[in-house]
């Protein structure tokens, strides 16, 4: 046989696979995923092969340089058209590469970077046997309380899988506001999802808090993931199809052709307004809106600050990103049916936010019934359903996720003996002892209330503009009365810090910001001999 | 392009108050004089700006106007008419004195005290007010008033809530809960005003496109913008909510009377005489030019509300046992006056509301500062503490009973022309409320001639016996608040050449004349 006829033989049998045809993959465009996604697998392959001591600093390498990559290539896209001119689909239609997307994009990975830093803080808890660690437990498969959690605590164990999974979970959240068609928006979803529900788990003390926020999200999230994940087959059902420009010519009666296959049940009104009304559902428990909401102030509480930060803001960008696709895509057409429905979601995540906000006494749960509340005003600029509503709704995601995270920051930093004091009893007075973390944190709880000079005042005055102008007025207003009432636990604990006194107790060991030294005093009582290597840091 | 002389006026204080941050803990006294140079500064461009200011000239001068925020339609459009540089002119006139007047009331206290009490805070926080406070007098443009008009409440709420007076007759404890409790309902109360006005502020937005005062003013006033006779009184109510909790009005009063008295005696004046005076401001240059029919639809209401303040504040002000409170309550009373005086849409009226703001200023500037340095001695705000004072301290009972007769409006002291205006233009139109009107000025005389009685006069308490008279620095703030309290008492004109043109404009706004004399309109 000679080389050509093995040649036409090869090429002969290859014929019908070529019929499929390979898919056309834009790498450049989408690039900043795939520099996220790949980081993610290299920091698995840390974990496998690179010595314990060495994990932790390979990691932070490995992250910071692909978050800073990632969103060196979102603004090189974003400068070389791609947000205006340029934009476009890429990935067969999986992907949409456009302004919204891309802004998106750089907001979660600069939250993800900034809170890659907090994940990465190992000066704020006491060292360990010498060894000093993070907010993470020193083995999650560790039982907690038991022999084997002692021995990881001794031994000097840190969980630095949390890298990989913090970048998986970015790399899930650029994907999700981006997605083009309803199956990469599942996956997309899942993709971030379950990083979270197990990073959650991860607390280094109150661990079993931890856990079970953990498994109430998990359990939700799952429920909420089903509830999508069902909305999408009706919504296939529909339309024959799951990308987003089909489905809305759909909507619009506009279809070019129709699959002869699916002409039965297409055009069906009722598999459209129940499969839209459930993918929203999933989307609504991501952003935690009411009534989607019960998770949020449990997960926040339980799950690791740094986390919870992170999650607070990150997941916020990108549920909302994709929210807005769906809604302005691939439902326009279906806007007077979702538009009554928001309102009453919008109306009741304001009010129900600020209202059970008021009664809080622990810090991070009141900052996620703040969040819910936020969440109620991103949705009014949601509803107005004009392109002032996409750019206020991206501008108040933007400044509300890092004003969230930074806040979040703040809280790792108010500590006592047993770790977080997230009590607002030990906030009493921390004006006096620690000026700068309280005046800081000021500074984030005025931002929250949208007081005017901070960004939160131009986020909200955007979003409630945008209402306004698409004829939501009454919205505005209950906006307005709820904004007045969110401001009353803002400033309670403003006065809490500057103008209560210190409680006794509160004061045991009062943290200042980490510039000044390390607390020597704290370390000294347990010198672990012979372990005592000299500190990573 | 010419010096943005207003951009400067405001601005400096700013960069005196992020100078005076940045002192260090131990240099006490350079943050002080720092304050000091500073509000120094911004008096001479005040007076800078009140010479170049043409009364007969063009209705907004040295304006200025830059693009900010195109995609909200937010211009950074500065310009003054003459009410806004008398304001002016009286803010960075009163600030060097409250400085002045200040000048140890945020010094640490005794070792052993865990009280936080950070200098270079507190005079940084007063600049801070100023300066928001002097940008919201020039602002043409709603949104950017609105920004300072609501940012000016959080350096408030500090100054409120983190100094209080050295002594309190309960204790540290409950002074501080109290402060904060003040603090606290000041804010609350401004802020969901300034939120229901943020509401009208988009609204308005929506419906006129942009925020500019003089282009909506000039749409509305050629026909070319039309508003439902509807929104129009929703979006009035919106704003003068806002205006009518800062003034304060009856009955969004109540906070007004526990910030002054937990304040210190200088903050209560920069509460009273600087930053309210923002919100009878804004009722003119607002709500008039953006809204004048709903503000004449709206004005017999509002009319009984002030009515209510000047009768209900004197009242109440006749029974205070608390010095600062008594004040507190007579300047609702006054600012009852103002408000009167603004919607009886005459000249008269509002050019005696304008007066009646500078005066005011001045004279509860002059009685708070006093009473402030008198607490200070005796370490107590009850009256009843104090008895036969003039005898131990005779300065500083004189100087106490020229600010008390100036609050009762002596013919011959600055209150009295304004007072007589504001009556005058609200008897030609409305004959029943000014006469019920002039019954405060009674109730004024009462609660002003009892304090002095109670507190200067009579046996001399053993508590008060070796009461110090008024120290230099004392003197320096106080002498010359008197001296301008005799000067424009006989000799208003200074001030009413600036306003009167700019009242003018204002009533043309409204289109209302002033009634013709009945004599003359029976020929």
């Amino acid at each position: 046989m000679s080389a050509s006829a093995v040649h036409s033989l090869w090429t002969t049998a290859a014929d019908p696979i070529s019929k499929i045809g390979a898919p056309k993959i834009e790498y450049g465009q989408l690039s900043p995923t795939l520099i996220v996604v790949g980081a993610a697998v290299v920091g698995v392959l840390i974990e496998a092969v690179v010595p314990r001591k060495a994990r932790y600093y390979a990691q932070l390498f490995v992250s910071v340089v692909a978050l800073v990559a990632a969103f060196a290539a979102v603004v090189a896209l974003a400068a070389g058209g791609y947000a205006t001119t340029k934009s476009g689909i890429a990935a067969m239609g999986a992907i949409a590469v456009d302004g919204p997307a891309l802004f998106l994009q750089g907001t979660i990975l600069l939250a993800g970077l900034v809170g890659l830093f907090t994940f990465a803080e190992r000066r704020l808890d006491p060292a360990a046997h010498g060894n000093r660690v993070d907010s993470f437990a020193a083995q999650a498969a560790s039982v907690p309380g038991s022999d084997g959690e002692k021995a990881a605590v001794k031994a000097g164990f840190t969980t630095t899988e949390v890298f990989p999974l913090l970048l998986f979970a970015v790399a899930g959240m650029l994907i999700f506001p981006a997605a083009n068609d309803l199956l990469t928006l599942f996956i997309a979803l899942e993709v971030f999802s379950l990083p979270l529900y197990l990073m959650c788990a991860l607390a280094r003390r109150k661990r079993l808090m931890s856990q079970e926020a953990a498994v109430k999200y998990f359990l939700l999230g799952a429920f909420a993931s089903a509830f999508t994940l069902f909305g999408i087959a009706l919504l296939y059902g529909y339309a024959g199809s799951v990308s987003y420009a089909t489905i809305a010519q759909v909507v619009d009666g506009t279809v070019p052709d129709v699959n002869p296959a699916l002409a039965d049940t297409m055009g069906n009104d009722a598999l459209l307004l129940i499969g839209a009304a459930m993918i929203v559902m999933g989307l609504l428990f991501k952003v935690g809106a009411v009534p989607f909401h019960m998770w949020t102030p449990d997960v926040y509480q339980g799950a690791p600050t740094p986390v919870t930060g992170f999650m607070a803001a990150a997941t916020k960008v990108a549920a909302f990103g994709a929210l807005l696709r769906i809604l302005y895509v691939v439902l326009p057409g279906l806007r007077w049916d979702w538009r009554p429905v928001m309102w009453g979601v919008a109306i009741v995540t304001m009010l129900g936010g600020a209202i059970v906000a008021i009664t809080q006494t622990d810090i991070k749960r009141l900052l996620a019934y703040s969040s819910i509340a936020h969440a109620g005003f991103i949705l009014a600029g949601v509803i107005a359903a004009t392109p002032s509503g996409v750019s206020s709704v991206l501008f108040y995601l933007g400044a509300y996720s890092f004003v969230t995270i930074g806040a979040f920051a703040v809280v790792t930093l108010v500590r006592d003996a047993g770790g977080e004091a997230t009590h607002l009893s030990k906030w009493a007075g921390l004006g006096r002892r620690s000026p700068l973390v309280a005046a800081v944190f000021a500074v984030f709880l005025l931002a929250f209330a949208g007081i005017p000079l901070t960004s939160g005042f131009a986020g909200k005055f955007a979003v409630f503009k945008a209402a306004a102008e698409g004829g939501a007025g009454p919205l505005v207003v209950v906006g307005v009365v709820s904004s007045a009432i969110a401001a009353f636990f803002y400033i309670r604990v403003i006065v809490l810090m500057f103008f209560s006194e210190p409680k006794p107790e509160g004061t045991t060991n009062p943290r200042s910001p980490p510039p000044p030294p390390p607390p020597q005093k704290r370390r000294r009582p347990a010198p672990p001999p012979g372990k005592a290597g000299p500190p990573p840091l | 392009m010419s010096f943005p002389l207003l951009t400067a006026t405001a601005v400096l204080p700013a960069i005196g108050a992020i100078a005076t941050a940045a002192v260090p803990a131990a240099q006490r006294t350079v943050a002080k004089w720092l304050a000091l140079l500073f509000s120094l500064g911004t008096l001479a461009l005040a007076i800078t700006l009140l010479v170049r200011f043409d009364p007969d000239g063009d209705r907004y001068q040295l304006t200025e106007s830059h693009a900010w925020i195109a995609d909200f339609g937010v211009r950074y459009e500065l310009g003054v008419d003459g009410i806004a540089v008398a304001l002016i002119a009286l803010t960075a006139l009163l600030i060097p004195f409250i400085v002045l007047a200040g000048w140890h009331d945020a010094d640490p206290l005794e070792t052993g005290s865990t009280r936080w009490r950070p200098t270079q805070g507190f005079f940084a926080l007063i600049l801070a007010v100023e300066a928001m406070v002097i940008i919201s007098f020039e602002a043409t443009d709603v949104f950017l008033f609105y920004i300072f008009f609501e940012a000016m409440l959080i350096p408030m709420y500090f100054l409120i809530g983190g100094f209080g007076d050295r002594a309190h007759e309960h204790g540290e404890k409950v002074a501080s809960t109290q402060r904060s409790y003040a603090a606290v309902k000041f804010l609350l109360y401004n802020l969901v005003g300034g939120l229901i006005m943020l509401a009208a502020v988009i609204g308005l937005y929506v419906v006129a496109g942009n925020f500019s005062l003089t282009e909506i003013a000039e749409a509305r006033a050629s026909g070319e913008l039309d508003m439902a006779t509807n929104t129009e009184r929703w979006l009035f109510l919106g704003f003068f909510f806002a205006f009518a909790v800062k003034a304060p009005l009856w009955p969004l009063h109540t906070w007004l009377p526990n910030a002054m008295q937990e304040a210190t005696a200088p903050v209560a004046v920069l509460i009273t005489a600087v930053v309210d005076k923002v919100g009878t401001f804004a009722m003119l240059r607002f709500c008039l030019q953006l809204f004048p029919e709903a503000s004449k639809w709206a004005t017999p209401a509002i009319l009984v509300l002030a009515l209510i303040s000047i009768v209900y504040g004197a009242l109440l002000a006749v029974g205070q046992r608390d010095m600062k409170r008594l004040i507190a309550y007579a300047s609702i009373s006054h600012f009852g006056f103002i408000i009167m005086g603004i919607f009886a849409m005459t000249s008269q009226g509002q050019s005696g509301a304008t007066l009646y703001m500078v005066n005011h200023g001045i004279s509860t500037a002059a009685l708070m500062l006093v009473a402030g340095f008198l607490i200070s001695r005796r370490g107590s705000r009850l009256i009843a503490d104090y008895g036969g004072v003039q005898k131990v301290a005779p300065v500083l009972a004189g100087t106490f009973l020229i600010g008390g007769l100036a609050t009762l409006s002596l013919p011959g002291l600055a209150p009295f022309v304004s007072e007589f205006l504001v009556l005058v233009g609200t008897f030609t139109r409305y004959p029943v409320i000014g006469i019920i009107a002039t019954f405060g000025i009674v109730l004024a005389a009462l609660y002003t001639l009892v304090l002095y009685q109670r507190t200067m006069t009579g046996p001399v308490k053993p508590e008060v016996s070796a009461m110090p008279d008024l120290r230099v620095r004392e003197l320096v703030v106080v002498a010359p608040l008197v001296a301008l309290l005799i000067f424009l008492g006989v000799y208003p004109k200074p001030v009413t050449d600036i306003v009167n043109p700019a009242v003018k404009q204002t009533m043309s706004d409204v289109q209302k004349k002033d009634p013709q004399p009945e004599v003359e309109a029976a020929k």
